[in-house]
């Protein structure tokens, strides 16, 4: 039922709502974006860094922004719908993380044993 | 009859000409022609009785839980036989072949044969059998007016259905795909497979993935969202449970198919090379994400029906489930650790000794919760008053039956062991003991203990038990000779041999598929004759076998709302602590019960993506752009339609409820 209206539903002990998002926590979201996009940018445009080590810190930066937006935009807090929506996410990691380095390290090893053959594009038909 | 080189595309018919209807093919013309037969006495009948109407009123277009989920059950059951059947023409195919002889199915119709079967009996039988349980059960479970989002289930439903036509349409207009039920590439690929079979079992998959993928969701948010007061998610019943661990298996995992398959589908329209051979393709990749999903995907099939069979042993010992909470985290256990295992469905591929290790052993691992289970059932069970009714039966049937299936298992898990059997027969017999032993008679325990709940009638004993007792005897003897020429190096998917010596074992699994289609025949004369004798079997009471969920508490068939007023659960067996505590059926003060409307827009735009689903097969690019605006056109007509609810007024309820309280006094509840 989308427009649910028995009589009981109101006393659920899992009763929703969804966090009030204030214009501070868009303000603070939009500073640290701001912030966390600043930084990578200003690395690679001066290079201060080894290019490696500006590699691995902008990917630092970037985990920080996808929590950011996560946590001030999506408003994914523990409390967001109950806890749900917490679980959800990191069921969701749980099962890409699987997913994506399983395949990586599987490939990997058949890659290596079974793939003997070069994979220069010019010497094919 | 060979492969025959990719037809001309036209501009109106795309690769479609005469050519494609199988008439050199005389077992399918003849079952095209009884099948028109049978189609048009059907369609004569129901015009005959003025029953259009009332289907399309009453059922095609409804958003009731319960009569979708009868209508997936029904899907279920017509996908069964048309799967059956192909298990039937293999088994006699192959006890035929030996000694020089063909056969009578030509290589091109025997591949087609054994790969329908596979992608049938999955995705349009097990499938369609267990959303159907999910659907009727789950809301009556957690004393719930419905689903979540009942028009997405209508449209869930005719999602399924139009990838089942669209399968079906296969066996009369061109050919199904030649490749095995997963469609491996390279052969699966443009280059070796250039005809529409692959294209047949791509769409009608994509389109059945649609509808599968959505009821998960729905039935998630259902049971996060809807359970009655006071049920609290360790209070759920435990096929509530299993359901919800299933669903969200479904949820994450038919993603990856869907995108698996989206890209086989750019190799083959597109020319690009995922899993080619040559330029830079790699067909292990397609193979590895295939059983991401694949995995997850026998879990989704069995965990609902480890919640049946908790169920009916709990009811029929007259006894609290034993370990609850143990059988709880045993299926979180399961739904986590199904996701760990894919690759032990190719360690013969070439990773190395690491790998392999490491998923055989994480497949050995979860012969434990699995194993936890069945004690937890064996413990119910000791010291109650076991009452052996036809779901009873088939639960201890299953679990004699799927302790063989899942030790052959264990026995795969181990990798050298593996490089000896993979491939075999012995895998065969492995996964029919555990989808049949397992799935399988689970759903029949369900469909005998839940009938009675749909109807208001208990189905006939007699025609039950022989259709048992021939299943189960059909069953280990149409597999257990597969197990001995799996040990002997027969590999799957043969369609002639060479040594006579083989034959007898052939021959007897061929019996054994004869018992069970007869058993499979019982089922239907069940049927027919419980409906035939309704009135002898009719229960009034709404909890004929003293039930202890909630699903019990209302009348048989639950009326279009389920619960009067939503209960208030107190304990885990609600229904069971409602009897015990004396609690009384409110009989007065109704108030008016809001619902959702029926809506045909679930059935066109599921017909609009069967049109577009054959128009891809066939490259008729006209018709992919005209049915794809008609369907974005339906969806933006149906977001118009603002006639979406109504309310059932008071005085309805009270005349439903009042003659409920009739019928209760009569049978002297």
């Amino acid at each position: 039922m989308s427009r649910e209206s028995t009589p009981g539903h109101a006393d659920h002990p899992h009763e929703i709502e969804m966090p009030h998002a204030s214009l501070r926590d868009y303000l603070i979201g939009f500073a640290l974006s701001v912030v966390l996009t600043a930084i990578p940018f200003w690395l690679v445009m001066t290079m201060p860094l080894s290019a490696g080590a500006t590699a691995a810190i902008i990917m630092g930066f970037a985990m920080a922004q996808i929590v950011v937006h996560m946590v001030f935009f999506l408003h994914m807090t523990p409390k967001a719908e109950g806890g749900w929506s917490l679980i959800s996410l990191v069921f969701t990691i749980i099962v890409l993380g699987i997913a994506l380095a399983g395949s990586l390290w599987v490939m990997h090893h058949l890659n290596t044993n079974m793939m003997p053959m070069p994979h220069d594009m010019n010497q094919l038909p | 009859m060979t492969p025959h080189p990719a037809p001309e595309t036209g501009p109106l018919l795309g690769k479609l000409s005469l050519d494609a209807l199988p008439l050199h093919e005389p077992i399918l013309v003849i079952t095209f022609i009884a099948v028109a037969i049978g189609g048009l006495a059907l369609v004569a009948a129901i015009t005959k009785y003025r029953l259009w109407g009332y289907l399309w009123k009453e059922w095609f277009t409804t958003v009731d839980h319960k009569r979708i989920g009868i209508m997936y059950m029904i899907l279920g059951l017509i996908m069964f036989l048309r799967g059956f059947s192909d298990a039937i023409m293999m088994r006699l195919q192959q006890a035929m072949a030996f000694g020089g002889s063909e056969g009578y199915l030509p290589a091109h119709h025997y591949d087609q044969v054994f790969t329908a079967h596979g992608v049938i009996m999955i995705f349009f039988v097990a499938m369609p059998f267990i959303t159907g349980l999910m659907n009727y059960i789950v809301p009556l479970q957690i004393g719930a007016r419905d689903v979540s989002f009942p028009f997405l289930n209508n449209f869930s439903f005719w999602m399924t259905t139009a990838g089942a036509v669209l399968c079906m349409i296969s066996l009369f207009v061109g050919e199904f795909a030649q490749t095995g039920w997963l469609a491996y590439p390279p052969l699966s690929g443009i280059a070796y497979s250039p005809n529409v079979g692959v294209d047949y079992y791509i769409w009608s998959l994509q389109i059945a993935g649609v509808g599968t993928t959505l009821s998960g969701i729905n039935l998630i948010v259902t049971m996060l969202k809807l359970r009655a007061p006071g049920m609290r998610l360790m209070k759920m019943p435990v096929f509530t449970w299993t359901s919800l661990c299933a669903n969200i298996l479904i949820v994450a995992t038919f993603p990856v198919l869907t995108a698996t398959l989206a890209l086989l589908t750019l190799d083959r329209y597109a020319g690009t090379n995922f899993f080619t051979n040559d330029f830079g393709g790699s067909p292990m990749m397609y193979v590895n994400l295939i059983w991401i999903w694949g995995h997850p995907e026998v879990y989704i099939l069995i965990l609902p029906l480890f919640g049946v069979f908790s169920e009916v042993t709990s009811t029929f010992s007259g006894k609290r489930l034993f370990g609850y909470t143990s059988m709880v985290y045993a299926t979180i256990c399961i739904t986590i650790l199904s996701y760990l295992v894919w690759l032990h469905h190719f360690f013969t591929m070439g990773s190395g000794a690491s790998v392999n290790s490491f998923f055989g052993i994480t497949t050995m691992v979860i012969s434990i919760p699995t194993g936890a289970k069945l004690f937890n059932w064996l413990f119910t069970m000791y010291r109650g008053r076991i009452r052996f009714e036809l779901p009873m039966m088939w639960t201890v049937a299953f679990m004699l039956t799927f302790v063989v299936g899942g030790m052959t298992g264990v026995l795969l898990a181990v990798p050298p062991a593996d490089f000896v059997l993979h491939n075999s027969l012995f895998l065969v017999a492995h996964f029919h003991n555990v989808i049949i032993g397992g799935v399988l008679f689970g759903l029949f325990a369900a469909i005998n203990y839940w009938w009675p709940k749909a109807f208001g009638f208990k189905l006939d004993v007699f025609w039950g038990k022989i259709s048992f007792w021939c299943w189960v005897v059909g069953f280990w003897l149409a597999f257990m000779p597969l197990y001995i020429l799996g040990l002997m190096g027969v590999t799957r998917r043969m369609r002639v041999f060479d040594d006579p010596s083989l034959q007898i074992w052939f021959v007897v699994a061929g019996i054994g598929a004869a018992v069970i289609a007869v058993g499979i025949a019982a089922m239907l004369v069940q049927f027919a004759v419980s409906i035939w004798r309704r009135d002898q079997l009719r229960d009034e009471t709404g909890d004929p076998w003293d039930g202890r969920t909630l699903e019990w508490a209302t009348s048989s068939p639950p009326p279009d709302y389920n619960f009067a007023f939503t209960p208030v659960i107190h304990d885990l067996d609600a229904w069971h602590d409602m009897k015990r505590r004396g609690h009384g059926r409110p009989v007065t003060g109704f108030r008016d019960i809001h619902m959702p409307s029926n809506t045909g827009a679930g059935i066109i735009l599921a017909g609009i993506s069967l049109v577009m689903g054959f128009a891809l097969v066939w490259h008729i690019w006209w018709l992919v752009a005209a049915s794809f605006i008609a369907l974005i056109g339906a969806a933006i007509v149906h977001t118009f339609n603002y006639k979406r609810d109504f309310d059932i007024p008071a005085a309805t309820v009270a005349a439903v409820e009042d003659a409920r309280t009739r019928q209760l006094a009569a049978t002297g509840a």
